[in-house]
């Protein structure tokens, strides 16, 4: 408890790569929680102890498939009823957790738990930039409430310059 | 007099009408120089129009015939009269051919035939699986019953299969799944785990020794309207289907629906939430018609309601902190029940009371079969821990339900070794 300021989490964490589940990599994180009925996000300060994984080449090649695309990309329904996502669409899909996890941090208290339910439609934007530009709406299940909540959020992203979101 | 016969004719051909009623195919197998020549006379009498499915090629050698209606009769004599003996191998080749209709039709839209050739890999409508129970009780009439034990609020039947070996009213084991629909993983097991106990008893082994004791009754859909919601509208609907009056929102959380701190914090007034209590407990009849079996049945040991996700194991209590008198013999069976899981798949359980463990929830189900004197009450939370959540793929159907079960058989095992 910090008087008069939130409350602050000091926390050990496990980060597993969800595609290659031999690698772990460890990291610590301060989490401060303003107090008061101003809904602001938790500040978070957070330090990496080991490499993550270099993804270069997948990028590369979604980055080109993408921009090869004659028509923008759209789709909806990730994964699908029966948990299924087509191998062309799990590169939208990871990204799409991205976003929502921007998103759940944005929003979180101490009394939510976020994870993205499923990515109701997405629709890419060209650009006349070299960004690559994905408009999503995320269907995010919060556990205490048991809701599933709407959002529409906007991604760039580029290979060198990695994700940004915009809601 | 040829006329009707010719127009009889263009019309079969024209409507596609031709009929093998009353056809049958003969089997004749020639022992004899002199049979062989009976048979090979037949060939010669174009007006019985004779179908040679296997021609006549020698002694000993088989000779099927396809014989019309109209020359039946007279065939049989023929063969008789020199004494020729033959088999009917087909007694009405219509009736093989309309089966082979169904069939066809049948594996077209991949109808299992059996809960052998059941798709357990698959998620299922809610007819399919209401077919699945029909065809279970039709193959095992001695160890499975299925009993309505009441309706949904759209009507559709609320059915519970019994798997007895014999007795009266013996020590019970209640497994329900699919209380929330969109929780699809959980009634896809519940089929798995219908046949499991089936082979189980076939076999000898397993939850054989269970039943020479106790029965199981096991609700597979246990929320057919929000199911069936699920299937048509919305994959991501939770609650029942009723609508209370004042609200036009639809919909009663059934897990908070029930008598054990109901409306207490830890669920919502609110008819447009997911976590609606509904007006009053058991205002829900998927949630009435259970705890009317339960009070009834009166000697129920063991009550395990499932759900998914977040791979966990609870017991009472949600709507308070105050820990259940028996708080640690539960913390006992969870433990050794989250270990079984792990051992197949390695997949990661935490396990506790409901309040301590997952969050605060009022008038759950086994808060109040707890309340009842039901000592072993157990919450299950299938896979996964978010990955994927309530579409967790269906190729994950199977090894979900195979590691549930090792943990459903030690809290089955504890209640029948635990007699209360």
């Amino acid at each position: 408890d910090i008087d008069d300021v939130g409350h602050k989490y000091y926390l050990e964490l496990e980060l597993e790569d969800v595609l290659d589940k031999d690698r772990a990599v460890s990291c610590t994180a301060e989490v401060l929680y303003p107090l008061g009925s101003r809904t602001s996000a938790p500040d978070v300060q957070l330090t990496v102890q080991g490499e993550l994984r270099s993804t270069e080449e997948a990028d590369k090649e979604f980055y080109n498939r993408i921009r090869s695309l004659e028509k923008e990309l759209v789709a909806e329904n990730i994964p699908d009823s029966h948990g299924n996502v087509p191998p062309e669409l799990e590169p939208i899909h990871l990204l799409a957790w991205v976003a929502s996890g921007y998103v759940s941090w944005q929003n979180s208290t101490e009394n939510t738990k976020f994870h993205l339910a499923q990515v109701k439609h997405v629709k890419q934007v060209k650009r006349s930039d070299e960004d690559l530009q994905f408009d999503y709406v995320l269907l995010l299940h919060e556990m205490v409430s048991q809701e599933l909540l709407p959002w529409e959020v906007t991604v760039l992203w580029h290979p060198q310059h990695g994700a940004r979101v915009s809601q | 007099m040829r006329l009707p016969v010719l127009l009889a004719a263009l019309v079969a051909v024209a409507t596609c009408t031709e009929t093998f009623v009353g056809h049958q195919v003969l089997r004749v197998v020639p022992q004899s120089h002199e049979e062989l020549q009976k048979v090979q006379e037949l060939q010669d009498l174009e007006h019985l129009q004779l179908d040679f499915w296997l021609a006549p090629r020698g002694l000993g050698l088989p000779v099927d015939i396809r014989v019309p209606f109209p020359s039946v009769q007279a065939v049989k004599a023929h063969l008789e009269a020199s004494g020729v003996s033959y088999s009917i191998m087909i007694e009405d080749v219509q009736a093989l051919l309309d089966e082979e209709q169904v069939e066809m039709l049948r594996s077209s839209r991949q109808l299992p035939l059996d809960t052998d050739t059941f798709n357990y890999e698959a998620y299922h409508t809610i007819d399919e699986i209401y077919n699945f129970m029909d065809m279970l009780v039709a193959e095992n009439p001695n160890l499975v019953s299925k009993l309505e034990i009441g309706r949904s609020t759209e009507n559709r039947p609320l059915y519970v299969l019994k798997f007895s070996t014999g007795g009266t009213n013996r020590p019970a084991i209640w497994i329900d799944t699919g209380i929330h629909s969109r929780e699809w993983v959980t009634q896809a097991s519940g089929v798995w785990f219908a046949k499991k106990i089936v082979q189980d008893h076939a076999n000898n082994e397993g939850v054989a020794s269970i039943l020479k004791t106790m029965d199981i009754f096991l609700e597979i859909v246990t929320n057919p309207d929000g199911f069936a919601f699920t299937h048509t509208t919305n994959r991501l609907w939770r609650k029942t289907r009723s609508k209370h009056s004042g609200s036009i929102c639809v919909g009663v959380d059934p897990n908070r629906n029930w008598d054990a701190g109901f409306g207490e914090a830890g669920a919502s007034g609110n008819p447009c939430t997911e976590t609606y209590q509904g007006p009053y407990p058991n205002s829900e009849p998927e949630v009435k018609s259970i705890v009317d079996f339960v009070k009834s049945h009166g000697n129920i040991k063991a009550f395990v309601s499932i759900h998914s996700y977040s791979q966990l194991l609870l017991y009472p209590y949600g709507y308070t902190t105050t820990p259940a008198p028996d708080q640690q013999e539960l913390h006992e069976v969870s433990a050794k029940a989250v270990a079984a899981l792990s051992s197949l798949y390695g997949t990661q359980y935490k396990y506790g009371s409901i309040i301590t463990t997952i969050y605060r929830a009022s008038g759950t189900t086994v808060d109040w079969t707890y309340n009842q004197g039901i000592k072993y009450s157990f919450t299950f939370e299938l896979r996964d821990t978010g990955r994927y959540g309530f579409l967790l793929p269906a190729k994950q159907i199977l090894p979900t339900a195979e590691e549930t079960w090792l943990a459903l058989k030690v809290i089955m095992e504890h209640a029948r070794d635990n007699a209360y």
